[in-house]
């Protein structure tokens, strides 16, 4: 990328959660990704900056958008990508993790990229090999690179952070993407809000630096993005809430509740999406609808952290910080 | 007959209030006499004499509640590994889990474990029976058959009993025998798939949370049963100031009832847990540091009654996995101790109150020999310098398990010789 050698060097070894980024490291890594973004949409989409590195995506928890958005980052910078899909049916899920980061560290790739069910997954990994960890969502802990996509998105659609009024909405209780997006938004200086029941808040809520509502017209009211989180449907079992419908009702984001945010608010959503559930088709597909670009983002961000974690000059400097 | 004096002891006893500067004689496996005033009947002839240079010369610790891997679990803990960590740390009687595999459930485990205590061990090891055959809380084990055998308390380990009724039998058939039952309190439900203190630092961590509640629900339904049947109840692991003042009330009742906490919920608190470290995955969790205050202020009050280590050796096949998948526990017969002095050294506890809790009481509770130094009591004893520093390290660690809490962690005081039934089984 052009100003890859300019750009400050990226404090930082592995990314493993937005708590211990810097409001510099952020920019540092959205203005690198900005670069990347112009990359994508060339023709010629192949750079070589890290050619000859090893990317292994070790995905614990299958998803093919994480996934696939990570190995076309590494292929897109040259990286040789290898997937290990790991299947948790057969052994113990985490048993093997130690292990198989052993494995792995043994063929001494330069990059993993983690995806796992268990909190602190990726934190655990990274003391165990030798090279940079990328965590890709662990448990309902963080998943760093989606709340750097979605800031990027933001970034881009309203040409700042500060000062927007950013609405997460759902699930914030299971919500790694919550978490990390509180996390950013709050040291880029944004008013971060969150609209769920009051089943669907962790406890301490009102001290992770936000403003709560427990209804969307309010929650939404005025709000410049609004961020809409997966319901997933296993948790009408556990009683979190009644039912699909009910639901929806109250928290699915229709036309109507979107009427509260401002007439150009951003709708946003880190997918898979149920439509129906806690999103309407017709805003999911609608004018002020920034899902897709997410996507594109996702690609550009994830090269944008690679690069910046594998940066050459790190060895010229002496080393890993 | 074989004989030592310790002179210039400082003595603590706290079965007689006694805080001062004297000799303990000890004769073949028995306390002969001791205190200030000791001297006086003369040394016996041929007797050792040894200088504690003022140093505390303690009534062994009485730790009741200990889980050891044999049978079934070998490679954490053995009897024998235990009994030498114990004697590492001062503590010359434990109460031994039956959460073993097979379980403690039937007279033939209960003489397997007292066997094999006096073939290998170094110091007293009592077993306690499960309440529940398999500790399944289904059907009562032979409480009578069990103590008639050795077991000097019942208690389903880890396991709470879900079962008011089975918990309604079982502290009135115990009652007949005078038996005492032990119970850990968590509420599975409540608790669900928590692994950490319920609160801010683990919504962060994103870990499901344990609320104080899991630990009172049942806790409370137990304080009431044993209001109503009058059974001897002991809450074996309290964390949470709900609980102390739970059992307060109970015992303001006039309920039969008593109280235990580890050295742990003394000592930590959730913050320790920093970044998934899976060492301080206790169960209780660690709570919040109102709730370790909290308990300070119990123990000193008088509302808990007795400090164990819980020690409970986890190997990395156990620990070495993300803090959800983890298991519970942390070994901790070797700084059961030198933990309890931070206590005393900062000025939580008066010393004497700090010994009657980690020995004197708990001896007593169960009706263990032990736990003072009374002329006829067995001369289980410690000497211990109180201000020696010293550093906690996973090389020093003499049980098999290295999962400890205090691991680099700073400590004043320490054990310089242990002494069980008149035998010496450690010296530093």
């Amino acid at each position: 990328m052009n100003d890859a050698q300019t750009s400050p060097l990226f404090p930082h070894r592995h990314l493993l959660g937005i708590k211990g980024l810097s409001a510099q490291d952020i920019e540092l890594l959205l203005d690198r990704a900005d670069s990347a973004v112009a990359i994508s949409r060339k023709s010629e989409k192949k750079t070589s900056s890290l050619r000859g590195r090893t990317q292994i995506n070790l995905f614990f928890e299958a998803s093919t958008r994480t996934q696939s958005s990570f190995e076309l980052a590494g292929k897109r910078l040259g990286a040789d990508v290898m997937n290990m899909s790991v299947a948790s049916s057969s052994v113990k899920k985490g048993e093997t993790l130690i292990d198989t980061a052993m494995t792995l560290n043994a063929m001494r790739p330069d990059i993993l990229v983690i995806r796992h069910s268990s909190a602190g997954a990726a934190a655990l990994l990274a003391q165990k090999v030798g090279c940079s960890v990328v965590n890709a969502g662990d448990g309902a802990h963080e998943h760093p690179t989606q709340a750097l996509l979605d800031a990027l998105t933001i970034r881009r659609e309203k040409g700042k952070i500060a000062r927007l009024t950013v609405s997460i909405c759902g699930d914030i209780l299971h919500s790694r993407v919550a978490r990390s997006n509180i996390l950013l938004l709050n040291a880029m200086g944004a008013r971060v809000r969150v609209v769920a029941p009051s089943t669907l808040l962790p406890v301490g809520i009102e001290q992770m630096g936000v403003e709560v509502f427990r209804d969307m017209a309010r929650g939404l009211k005025g709000a410049d993005v609004v961020m809409m989180l997966r319901l997933q449907r296993e948790r009408m079992a556990g009683s979190f809430v009644p039912s699909i419908r009910e639901y929806f009702r109250h928290f699915g984001l229709d036309a109507e509740k979107l009427k509260a945010a401002k007439d150009d608010a951003l709708v946003m959503h880190p997918g898979p999406m149920n439509r129906g559930v806690e999103i309407a088709s017709e805003i999911a597909d609608g004018p002020q609808s920034v899902i897709e670009k997410q996507v594109e983002m996702g690609v550009a961000l994830r090269m944008a952290v690679m690069e910046a974690l594998l940066d050459p000059r790190r060895n010229e400097t002496g080393g890993n910080a | 007959m074989t004989s030592t004096v310790f002179k210039n002891a400082r003595i603590v006893d706290p079965s007689r209030g006694l805080d001062e500067t004297g000799s303990v004689i000890v004769a073949d496996q028995t306390i002969v006499t001791s205190g200030a005033s000791a001297h006086n009947q003369g040394v016996p002839d041929g007797a050792k004499v040894f200088d504690c240079k003022g140093k505390a010369l303690i009534p062994g610790l009485v730790d009741s509640r200990v889980f050891i891997g044999e049978p079934g679990g070998e490679h954490r803990e053995t009897i024998a590994s235990a009994s030498h960590a114990a004697a590492a740390g001062g503590v010359t009687s434990l109460i031994m889990m039956p959460d073993t595999d097979p379980v403690i459930d039937d007279v033939a485990l209960v003489e397997f474990v007292l066997r094999t205590a006096r073939e290998t061990a170094l110091v007293n090891i009592f077993p306690a029976a499960a309440i529940t055959k398999s500790l399944a809380g289904q059907e009562l084990t032979e409480i009578g058959l069990l103590q008639h055998a050795g077991a000097v308390a019942f208690t389903d380990g880890r396991q709470t009993i879900a079962n008011s009724l089975l918990m309604r039998r079982a502290l009135t058939y115990a009652r007949d025998f005078g038996a005492i039952i032990a119970h850990e309190t968590l509420d599975p439900d409540l608790a669900s798939s928590g692994v950490m203190n319920e609160g801010l630092f683990a919504s962060w961590l994103g870990l499901p949370g344990i609320p104080r509640e899991a630990e009172v629900i049942p806790l409370e339904r137990d304080l009431l049963l044993a209001r109503l049947t009058g059974g001897a109840y002991h809450a074996a692991k309290i964390s949470t100031a709900i609980a102390a003042d739970t059992i307060a009330r109970a015992k303001n009742d006039g309920a039969n009832v008593t109280a235990g906490i580890s050295i742990n919920h003394l000592s930590l608190n959730e913050i320790d847990v920093g970044e998934y470290r899976t060492f301080f995955r206790l169960s209780p969790p660690l709570r919040a540091e109102e709730d370790r205050l909290a308990m300070v202020e119990a123990v000193r009050d008088g509302t808990v009654d007795i400090i164990v280590s819980s020690h409970d050796p986890q190997d990395v096949d156990t620990k070495r996995l993300p803090f959800a998948d983890a298991a519970d526990g942390a070994i901790g017969l070797e700084t059961l101790l030198a933990a309890g002095l931070r206590l005393f050294h900062n000025g939580d506890l008066p010393l004497l109150r700090l010994i009657e809790l980690l020995s004197t009481a708990p001896a007593k509770l169960f009706s263990l020999p032990g736990g003072t130094l009374k002329p006829g009591a067995p001369a289980d004893l410690a000497i211990v310098d109180l201000d020696e520093p010293w550093v906690v390290s996973e090389a020093d660690i003499r049980s098999r398990s290295k999962n400890t809490c205090f691991e680099g962690s700073r400590m004043q005081g320490k054990v310089l010789q242990t002494m069980v039934g008149g035998r010496t089984v450690f010296a530093s």
